[in-house]
Order: C-alpha cells, then structure tokens, then sequence
C-alpha cells in the first residue's frame, strides 16, 4: 500500500511531532504523520505545560537564544493555532518564579542566569529576589524560602489542550494523522524515498521522513544512520483538586492550571523506562508544596503520576539531517512545548531548507558521533 | 427550588445531634453519616459543580465524590465517610472549593471560605 | 512500622473470613476499613449496638458469625482507615493509609486485597439530578440511618434491585414500581447456564420468592424497559421516562434508584500493578489470580468481589481460601494442611459461583448503559458527555489515554470510578481497541500536608 500522495511523513504524533507537522503543512507540503500505540511512553500527555526560558542555555548559548526566539513567538503561534483549532490553549506569559530553599543552590542559579544574561543581551532579563523581600511581595509565602528567581518572560499553557490544538488544526487544514501506526523499520526505498515497515506488516512509501517519535525515536534513529539516542528521564507531578481563588504567580514547580488544579512537579531520576510515580516523591513533592506555600496543607492530591522526559545525551535539541539518506531527518527535544512556536514554523523552513531557514548547525546529531568516536 | 427530604419521616430514636448547614439548624441521628442527615433533612442539592449544576450524595460509599460539602470549614469533605456530631458547622458548596488561608493574592477570587 | 503478618484491607465477608482463618492459624493480622465498622457493604452497621431493623432480613442477620470471628487473638483492626497506595519498600509490601488526617504506612509479608465491589455506574440522560441515587447506596441508608426512600422507583436490573425492592416491601415502604431493563432474550440466553444453577437451588429459590413478594404486594413490573430519561419538575420531584416493550412511560418520583450489578472495585489492585483483565461475561475489569486469590505481583492476595463478582457467601470462601494459602506460605501450615483444610471453602466458593453465569447472562447491563450517546453525561466529575467522548474518537484518540487527554474524561477526584467502564464501553461501540486504563496513587485524595508529613524516606536539603 502507497499512501496518499503525500509528500513527507512525521513518525511520531506527540508536541514534536504534530508542531513539526503542522509547520510543514502551512508551508504548503502534503504531510502525513504516523502515530503508535495509545499505551506508548507519552511525553506530551504528562508534563509540566511551562514556556519557560530562565535557566535555558547558561551553558550552550545557542539553544538560549533559540528558547528565547520560541518564547517570543508563543503569542502569535498561540492566537493562530487557537483560531484554526477552536482550542482554547489557556496561555500565560507573565513571568515566573523558581524558588529555592537552600542559599547555595539559590547563589550557584544566580550565576547561571549572570551567564544566560551574558549570552542573551537585552532579549533577556531577571531578577534575583531574597526571601523577605518575596513575602513582601507575596505573603503566602513560606518562612523557608530563601529566594526566587523571577523573569518576566516565562509562562504556561494547557499541555493537553496543546496537543488537543495541534492534532485538530493540523486535520483541518487537510492533514492526515494515521492512529496505531508504530514504524519499526525504516529503509531507503529502490527508486528514491523511504519504505516503512509498520508493526501490523503494513508497508508505507514516503518521499522523505521525519523522525519525531520521542522515546521510540533511538532504534529508528539508528537505521538511519544517526548517533543520537534518546533515554528516559522520568519527572513525577501532583496534581490537587480545583481551587476558586488564582495563585498570584507561576513557578516553575507549582503552577495552577487553567481548570483550578495546581501541578506540583520538578523530580528528576534516571531509571530506564518506568514511569511509575514513587512515594519518596509524592513526599518530597507535598513538602516542597506546603514549604513554599503552607496554606496549601489541607489541599487534596488527586493523582500522582510520573512520565518520562525525551533527553538527548546532553539535554539540549537535536535536529538533523540524515547524511547517508537525504530526505530524512531527526527531530527530537526535551522542552517540545517551550519550542512547539518554532517547531510549527522556523524548522519547517530548515527543513525544506529556505531563504529563512535557521542556522541549527550546533543542534546537529554529528555531535553525538563525534563523541562516540572520541 | 427546594424540596422535603426524598425520605420518609424516621421514628424518634432519643437523642438527637444538632449541627448547621449554610446556617439553619439541622439534626442527626448518633451513627449518621454527615450524607444521611442532609438527605433525611431535604432534597435539595448539597452542592453545586464547578459548572453550577446541582449534586447530592449519590454511592453513600465514598466512591462518587459528589456528596463534598464544607465542614467546619474544611471544604471538599465526603458527607458519606465522617460521621456527624454535635455542633458541627456545615456548608454547602458552590463551585470549586476556596482557599482559606491564600487571602492575600491578588484574587480574581470566588473563594466562599 | 506495624509488625504483623498480614495486613487485610477490607473487612467484609471476605477480609473478615480471612482475617479469622489466618488469626486461628496463628499469624497476626491488622486488618484496614475505610468504613468506622467492620461488615463490608452487604453487612454495613451490623456490628451497631441497636439490633438492625428486622426488614434487613435474614440475608443481613446472617453477617453475625463473620463480625463474631474478629475477636479472634492476633487481630487488630483499624477503621476509619482509607488505603492509597500499595508498592513494596525493601522487597516487602507496603500499605499506604490516612486516617484521621494523618497517613500511615504498614509493612508485611503479606497483604491482602478484599475492598469488594462498587455498584456499576448507570449513565442515562438526568443520572446527575439529586434524587438520582444507586439502589445500593438506598440500601445503605437502610442499613446505617433507618432512611426508607419515599415513593420509589427502582430501575435496571439484577438481583440486588428484587432483594431491595423485598426489603422496603417489609419495612412499608413499598416502590411505586420497578422498572426492569432485562428482556426475555437474555433470560432465553441464560437458559444456557441452568444446568449449573441446580447446584445453586437454594440462592435460585431465594431470588423466586423475592419476585414473588413483589408481585404480591402489587407492584407494577415494567419489562423489557430502555431509553431512560430523567429530568427535575419545579417541585424537585422527578420526571423518569422510558420505554417498556415498545411504550413510552413517565413516572414522577421523589426518588430513582437505580441498578445494574456491581463490579468490582480494582483501582486498588490497578495501582498497585496487579495484572487484570477483562471480564466480558461480567462486562468487568477483574485482577488475575490463581485458585488462591494469589497475584502476580510478590506478597499480594485478593479475595471477595474485588476479584470478581460472586457475592457475600463466594467472599467468605475466597477469604479462607487466601488465609490458608497465606498461612502456608507464612510456613505456619504444610501444604497438605492447606489442601485439606481448604476443601469446605473451595466447596462452599463452588456452590456459591454455580449461579453466577445464569446471573450475569439474565441480568446482563443493556448497551445504552454500557456505551451511551448524545447529551448522557459519562464523567461525572467533569461532567464530560457521550458525544465529547465520541468526537475525540473521531478526532483520532485510540484508546482510554487519548481520550482522557482530548475530553479530561477520568481526571476529577474519583478517578475515573464512576466513569472507566462507559468509557471502555464507548470505545468498544467505535470499534476502537479498549485498553484496561490506568490507576494511579493516590487513589483517593490526600491532603498536601497529609503527604509532606509522611516520615521522609530520602534526606532534602532544608
Ligand atoms: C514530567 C515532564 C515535564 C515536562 N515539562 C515540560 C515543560 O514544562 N515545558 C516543556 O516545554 N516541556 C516539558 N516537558 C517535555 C515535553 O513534554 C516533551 O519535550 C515533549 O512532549 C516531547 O514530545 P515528543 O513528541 O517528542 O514525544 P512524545 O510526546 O513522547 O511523543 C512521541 C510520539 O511518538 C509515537 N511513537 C513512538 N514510537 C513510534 C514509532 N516507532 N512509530 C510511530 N510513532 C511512534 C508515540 O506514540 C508518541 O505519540 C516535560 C516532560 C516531562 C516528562
Ligand atoms: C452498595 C452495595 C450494596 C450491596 N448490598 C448487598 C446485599 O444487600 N446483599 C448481597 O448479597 N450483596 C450485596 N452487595 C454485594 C457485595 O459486594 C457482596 O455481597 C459482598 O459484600 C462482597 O464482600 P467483600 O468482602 O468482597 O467486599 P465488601 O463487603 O464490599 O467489603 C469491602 C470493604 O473494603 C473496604 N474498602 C474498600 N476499599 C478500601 C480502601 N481503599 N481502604 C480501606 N478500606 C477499603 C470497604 O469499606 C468495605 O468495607 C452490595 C454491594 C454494594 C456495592
Ligand atoms: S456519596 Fe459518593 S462519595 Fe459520598
């Protein structure tokens, strides 16, 4: 079987995968993308929902300035996709705080952002706060806290209804998204572009490919010749039943979502591919709560659960070209909703490789070959 | 709209627990639960959702949560798992439940408590 | 740390049975209920001090025996006690409980899962308005409150809607009228199974004279009955319309109870990563177990309906079965001892389960309720419908996750309790592969600082 003339594939239908997708099809390319199983390890059904830039890139100034490009298209990119979707995205960007409640960790981020500054100039700003001087700002805040970060470029959105968006935009204007679909070969096909084996036997022909299929992204990556593989990190999140009154403020470990229930979340733990959520977390994520805010003790955790991060070898974006197989190309992040405003436009550019396209040379996959051969 | 209990008058059985609800006296038999005693007092909703529209007790065995009420404060209680005493102070909800303690956001706030 | 043996979550006939069998057998027991009494749902309040209401019936008395084994040596029991979380912690399981505001956690070789079953949610256009209630939950209001529902109207199926219709007959407060959803093909379909029944003559002569006493009080039966229909007058009384054999019906009640079996309550085994399956002739999620009420998952038992629906007498065998495993594992008996000592129950779980098959195919929930449409909410918590559950299908999520994502179906404080099996329902109706969704923890709410005080298990920076 042949699909429908279409010219590029996206394996993969999460928040890479559909921004990608739908970039490639406002630029005018018939775009089909392939999609696996429901029970998969699902990035964009369980995060944090963050647009966040403080913190981004003090180590690597190119995806700085790249994180602070997709935080400046959010707006535009946000009142397009909820227009053509009829999805009411529920963006935010006021700015955010990170609170800490150790003085060491507090001191060592202030020099991370002292060098975000440095890479960014003018595009970026922050402000170190002390504790007092917080709960003069904020009274509801705990004795604990030592001090925040604040910049005044981060914010939120509803993950869910991103993804929600982002698959009902991309159908209306007349793409086609294939549900159940798992790749699991790809290969050059005899007369040019790619043969896809599917799990069900199936077979599917594609001009050129895109592979954004998160953590089923490294044995597909691999016959493709790239270096990158992808692991799990898992992150564990609260949420607690709907609140009337609005938190005054986001974080990047509490924020409330737009129906009323506030996310806690922020662990981190490398343990393969498990995504169960722990009780040493569920404790560690209720104290930082009630430390943070106290008045938050007699609310009421719903759920808990834990979802695995997409993370290349050092953390930072990976977009690539396959060398050996032209028309193909790896696309894979941490981050995806933050960078979803460039995904849905400046990469589809690269990609068909315009007058516009973006330099993302540093976020190459010959990175991770290098590496492997040092 | 309001309605008498959708159940019937029960015998006297001796002493009775007083509370509150939204304000006007309500009674309870001792081994009530706090769910059983607004269902004997009216047939009203105990509750309005966070969309506004009426609930009351529906499993009476703690798995539904729509019988949440505030007691003595506390919002988001299961009327069907705590048992009444005397002179608890109970409300009934309307939206999501408040925050008591966050007054001081800069609130777009609903909060009832 | 709590130094038993066994941790038993659940204290009705099943939790309350094994906890007895293994406490002779000398192992020491804390038992876990939610409930401030031990009984479980058939026997609520048993245990009260004022005798129960004699239109309990006998069906009810009979729970005695079982509160009486309690006061066996070596158990203890705690109420008021609600289990979130099951994992293991060092190799050995360990259970999550809050009571009172504060959470505990219990450690043991073995625990055993008998949270029994919740009534099956019956989704219908007005199922949310006040005065819509479970039969059950009616019957529990008997039970622990002396509430009798004035003037009722008793609709759906099964034999817990006869037993409880029997009930307010004798208490005189007689239905004004049941109104029955099965039809005379799926009582031709359970047919089948009556061979299997005549083991069950007893519980099949007992379900016969309950319709008898219906009948003979004058109660109007409606057969046959679909396409419910609620809706609230300006009084609060309720208008419930239907069809019963092709004729359109309203009754106006104060009060509509309504039944469509139990099934069983697995967010429990769910989350603490049991395997389950599917059920189909219980149209069910069950866990797996051997003949024992062992899991796959190390140190874990169910027993009662939590595993499967077989009712109060099926629950008390199941229960002594899983102590006389429990015990043998525990090295207190041999496995000869627990062969021999199991035959009574396995006999008595034999008996019991012979009516089952004819249950489930005479009683069989009908597909309106199983997978509504249109404006029939399914989530109750965030009060998602039929056709916002259908569109995400059609807008391409395959299976109870994509769903859940589009529509925040499953997401509100119960859980997806109230909504999971309409869910699979819908999606099975669509032709979509319906996975078993997932339970996760804390599966009932918990306070933040409920949380935040649990003894730390891992050193954070102040
Ligand atoms: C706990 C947590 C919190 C986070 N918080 C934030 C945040 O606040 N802000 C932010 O910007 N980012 C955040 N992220 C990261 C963000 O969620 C991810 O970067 C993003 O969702 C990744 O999307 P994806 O499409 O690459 O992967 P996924 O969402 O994992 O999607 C991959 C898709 O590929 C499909 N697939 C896999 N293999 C195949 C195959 N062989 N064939 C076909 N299809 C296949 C899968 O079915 C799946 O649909 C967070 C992540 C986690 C885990
Ligand atoms: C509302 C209702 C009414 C019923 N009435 C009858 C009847 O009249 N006659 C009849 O024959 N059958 C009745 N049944 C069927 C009933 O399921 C069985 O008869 C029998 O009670 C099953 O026994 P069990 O021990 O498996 O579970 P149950 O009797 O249900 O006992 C389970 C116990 O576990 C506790 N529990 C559950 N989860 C937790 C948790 N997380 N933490 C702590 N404790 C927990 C519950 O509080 C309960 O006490 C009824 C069922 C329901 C749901
Ligand atoms: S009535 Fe269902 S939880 Fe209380």
């Amino acid at each position: 079987m042949v699909l429908r003339s279409s010219e590029i594939t996206i394996i993969g239908g999460g928040i890479v995968g559909l921004s990608t997708a739908l970039g490639l099809l406002q630029a005018g390319l018939r775009v089909t993308v392939l999609n696996g199983a429901d029970g998969d390890f699902r990035a964009s059904q369980g995060n944090f929902g963050l647009i966040w830039l403080q913190g981004k890139g003090a180590d690597f100034a190119p995806y700085a300035a790249w994180t602070r490009e997709a935080v400046a298209r959010w707006p535009e990119f946000a009142r397009a996709l909820q227009e053509l979707s009829g999805v009411d995205l529920a963006l935010q960007q006021s700015g955010g705080f990170e609170f800490f409640t150790d003085p060491d960790e507090f001191t060592a981020f202030a020099q991370s952002l002292a060098q975000q500054q440095a890479h960014l100039g003018p595009r970026f700003s922050h402000e170190m706060i002390d504790g007092d001087t917080l709960r003069r700002l904020h009274p509801e805040i705990g004795p604990e806290v030592v001090g925040a970060s604040f910049c005044p470029l981060d914010g939120h959105v509803n993950p869910l209804r991103l993804l929600t968006a982002l698959q009902r935009a991309f159908v209306t204007l007349g793409g086609e998204i294939r549900t159940g679909a798992q790749v699991v070969e790809i290969a050059q096909a005899q007369g040019g572009g790619f043969d896809l084996r599917l799990k069900d036997g199936t077979h599917l022909g594609a001009p050129r490919a895109v592979l954004c299929a998160g953590l089923g992204s490294s044995t597909l990556a691999a016959q493709l010749g790239f270096a990158t593989r992808v692991s799990p990190q898992r992150g564990e999140l609260l949420i607690t039943e709907k609140l009337g009154p609005r938190l005054g403020f986001l974080s990047s470990t509490i924020r409330q979502v737009d129906e009323g229930g506030l996310q806690i979340g922020g662990t981190k733990a490398n343990v393969g591919p498990d995504d169960r959520e722990t009780l040493s977390e569920i404790n560690a994520l209720a104290r930082h709560a009630v430390t943070v805010l106290p008045a938050l003790a007699d609310v009421r955790v719903v759920r808990a659960w834990g979802a695995l991060r997409v993370m290349t070898p050092d953390g930072y974006p990976v977009y690539a070209r396959s060398p050996q197989h032209p028309g193909a190309y790896l696309v894979t992040c941490h981050s995806g909703v933050t960078l979803a405003s460039l995904h849905a436009s400046l990469l589809a550019d690269w990609i068909e490789d315009s007058a516009a396209a973006p330099d993302l040379e540093a976020f190459d996959d010959h990175r991770f070959a290098l590496s492997a051969a040092a | 709209m309001t309605i008498d209990s959708r159940f019937l008058p029960r015998p006297d059985a001796g002493a009775l627990l007083h509370m509150t609800l939204d304000g006007a006296p309500i009674t309870a038999r001792a081994g009530d639960t706090l769910a059983a005693a607004i269902l004997a007092a009216s047939g009203d909703a105990s509750r309005h959702s966070t969309m506004g529209t009426p609930r009351t007790a529906y499993c009476m065995m703690g798995v539904c949560f729509d019988c949440l009420i505030e007691v003595d404060g506390q919002p988001n209680t299961q009327a069907c798992m705590v048992a009444a005493r005397d002179g608890m102070v109970l409300a009934r909800q309307n939206g999501a439940r408040g925050l008591r303690k966050l007054s001081s956001t800069p609130a777009q706030s609903n909060a009832d408590g | 740390m709590v130094d038993v043996d066994l941790i038993i979550i659940g204290a009705g006939p099943a939790g309350m049975a094994a906890a007895a069998t293994s406490a002779q057998g000398g192992a020491r027991v804390l038992m876990l209920d939610e409930q401030p009494q031990a009984g479980g749902q058939i026997y609520r309040n048993l245990g009260a001090e004022t005798p129960p209401p004699a239109y309990l019936g006998a069906s009810y008395a009979a729970g005695k025996p079982l509160l009486a084994g309690l006061r066996t040596a070596g158990i203890t029991g705690e109420f008021n006690a609600t289990v979130w979380r099951i994992d293991s912690d060092a190799g050995m399981p360990r259970v999550l409980w809050s009571r009172g505001g504060t959470s505990h956690a219990g450690q043991a070789p073995h625990v055993l899962l008998a949270g029994g079953a919740q009534e099956r949610p019956t989704p219908f256009e007005g199922w949310t308005l006040p005065g819509v209630m479970p039969a059950g939950a009616a019957q529990i209001l008997m039970k622990t409150a002396q509430l009798l529902p004035r003037d009722a109207v008793l609709a759906g199926s099964g034999p817990l809607l006869y037993l409880i219709a029997a009930q307010l007959i004798d208490a005189g407060a007689p239905p004004q009228a049941l109104v029955e959803t099965q039809t005379p093909a799926m009582m031709t379909r359970a047919m089948r199974h009556l061979p299997r029944v005549l083991l069950a003559l007893p519980e099949l002569a007992k379900g016969l004279a309950l319709i008898r006493k219906i009948t003979a009080a004058g109660i109007p039966r409606y057969t046959s009955a679909a396409g419910f229909h609620a809706s609230m007058r300006t009084d609060g009384r309720l208008d419930f319309s239907f069809t019963a054999k092709g004729r359109a019906h309203t009754l106006c009640t104060p009060i509509l109870l309504t039944h469509q079996g139990v099934i069983p309550s697995t967010h429990i085994s769910r989350a603490a990563g049991i395997a389950h399956a599917w059920n189909p002739a219980q149209q069910a999620i069950a866990p797996v177990t051997d003949r024992w009420g062992g899991s796959d998952v190390e140190g874990l038992h169910i027993a009662g309906d939590g595993a499967g629906i077989g009712g109060a007498e099926a629950a008390r065998a199941a229960g002594e079965l899983a102590a006389l495993d429990i015990l043998r594992r525990l090295g207190r008996i041999d496995k000869n001892t627990r062969d021999r000592q199991a035959k009574a129950p396995r006999r008595a779980l034999t008996r019991a389960m012979a009516i089952r098959p004819f249950l489930d195919a005479a009683y069989a929930p009908p597909p309106e309720i199983l997978a509504p449409d249109g404006e029939t909410i399914v989530c109750r918590c965030e009060e998602i419908t039929a056709a916002e559950i259908r569109q995400s299908l059609e807008g391409g999520a395959t299976g109870p996750r994509g769903v859940k994502t589009a529509t925040r179906a499953g997401m509100g404080p119960c859980q997806g309790r109230m909504c999971d099996l309409t869910l699979r329902g819908i999606l099975e109706n669509c032709g979509a592969a319906p996975a078993l969704p997932r339970a996760r923890t804390p599966i009932k709410p918990v306070a933040l600082g409920e949380l935040a005080a649990l003894a730390p298990h891992r050193k954070t920076k102040a």
